[in-house]
């Protein structure tokens, strides 16, 4: 590790259940092998020994980390820390008496998702009815002086109607609009088929994004986020392995992403055996990927190496089955026909919407 | 692109999205918000502490121009771009 590596944002994944079971969700597809092991003790734990380390931010994450009954007391040791606190959820299930104790906790502020612009829509992406709720819960957050995200994830199947998103977040006086193309691992890659969009599509989103970013400038932040199927380039995917972010599963597992415990071979640390000072210096799985040895051509000569540092670990090895490849999004990997395959089969227009698998505990 | 330059008599205040705080590794102020840090030099941190939406940019560019003893002028400028920066961002807004 260089010194450059410092911990700025811990993601505290506090239970990977949650009331929606969207077709994109970011979770692993098994979920039931990921059980919440972690007591209030041992999270309040794991802030603390972050914010030793550096972290300033806080993501409180899942699955739907309302479901887990000690939000309360979790938000007030985070608090107490100084951390940024971002509360990242679907909406459900909350009252408005929770959301001000929340607030009272001392949550720096709250992320809610929404699917669509309609609430059929909306509903059938998220695979429950939620719309309506989730419009509330925004509104709850607005009321209470909290400052508000609203996230979109864009696919196939609501890109055409980015202008009615936009209105919509407007309408509701968001202070940021994340606009992300979906990421395709998980279930969202089991879904590709039916949510990669084609370019035109993605074209004609991006400019009324775009145009809006423009147009919203010192009012609300727009992001949009390309899909890496169509960016030629890879993502910087976590800023870099074992780089800026660590995240804790609910089981316990500390991991430099979202998906790393998918890769075999790697050893990952629980945080009930280990603390996160030893593991974000002295863990083998956090030292894999760090830095440029473990590259393979065309990464090691690339001029590029230190802006995406070899893109997603996790989409080299579900898509190519080897975590040490090159991201195979990028254009000069030999393996990117696995992409532009994908994308050329996505120019074909979809009449009928393919159908979708939705998120489920596989046992 | 905005061009514009703010008024002098802006009195500018951070964004309620917003969190100014120390971070003890780099010695430096940092702001944060949603998901993101903007780690800022002595200037920026300075100018920022001034932000409360009480005193114009007039008051805290003399205020700076006496703390780091610098040319009120080339402050100034150096000043309002920030601040313009951070207005466009939504990171500062102006007080009524």
């Amino acid at each position: 590790m260089t010194t450059e590596d410092r911990l700025y944002t811990l993601i505290a994944e506090l239970t990977y259940l949650c009331p929606l079971r969207c077709v994109y969700c970011s979770n692993p597809t098994n979920l039931a092998a990921h059980p919440d092991r972690l007591s209030t003790a041992d999270w309040l734990r794991v802030f603390a020994q972050a914010a030793e380390l550096g972290a300033l931010q806080l993501n409180l994450s899942g699955g739907e980390p309302l479901l887990r009954r000690d939000l309360e007391e979790l938000v007030a040791g985070a608090h107490a820390l100084d951390f940024y606190s971002n509360l990242i959820t679907s909406g459900l299930p909350l009252t408005r008496e929770r959301l001000v104790r929340l607030k009272d906790a001392g949550l720096s502020s709250v992320q809610v998702s929404l699917q669509d612009s309609i609430a059929s829509e909306s509903d059938r992406i998220a695979g429950r009815t939620s719309f309506e709720q989730k419009l509330e819960v925004a509104r709850w957050v607005k009321e209470l002086d909290l400052p508000l995200t609203l996230n979109v994830v864009l696919h196939r199947q609501n890109l055409g109607r980015i202008a009615e998103i936009i209105a919509l977040a407007e309408s509701l006086n968001v202070d940021r609009l994340e606009l992300a193309n979906t990421q395709y691992l998980a279930w969202a890659l089991e879904n590709r088929g039916a949510l990669l969009p084609s370019q035109a599509e993605l074209d004609s989103a991006r400019v009324v994004a775009k145009a809006a970013k423009e147009r919203l400038k010192g009012k609300i932040e727009v992001l949009f986020v390309l899909p890496d199927y169509y960016s030629d380039r890879p993502k910087a995917c976590m800023s870099g392995w074992g780089k800026r972010y660590l995240l804790v599963t609910p089981d316990g597992l500390a991991l430099p992403c979202h998906l790393a415990h998918t890769l075999p071979g790697l050893q990952f640390d629980n945080v009930q055996e280990r603390s996160l000072d030893e593991i974000w210096h002295h863990s083998a799985a956090f030292a894999a990927f760090r830095g440029e040895a473990w590259m393979p051509e065309p990464c090691k000569s690339c001029e590029r190496r230190e802006i995406d540092f070899g893109g997603c670990r996790c989409q080299a090895f579900h898509l190519t089955g080897n975590a040490a490849n090159t991201d195979p999004a990028c254009g000069l990997s030999p393996q990117h026909a696995l992409i532009s395959d994908a994308r050329a089969a996505a120019q074909e227009p979809q009449l009928i919407p393919l159908g979708l698998r939705y998120r489920e505990i596989r046992r | 692109m905005s061009a514009a330059a703010p008024s002098l008599e802006l009195k500018p205040k951070l964004a309620p999205k917003t969190k100014l705080r120390l971070d003890p590794k780099s010695g430096k102020y940092i702001l944060l918000y949603p998901e993101k840090g903007l780690l800022l030099n002595p200037t920026g941190a300075a100018i920022l502490k001034l932000c409360d939406g009480q005193q114009p940019l007039s008051a805290i560019i003399s205020a700076l121009a006496a703390e780091f003893q610098s040319d009120p002028e080339l402050l100034r400028v150096e000043v309002l771009g920030f601040v313009q920066g951070l207005l466009d961002r939504g990171l500062l807004q102006a007080a009524p």
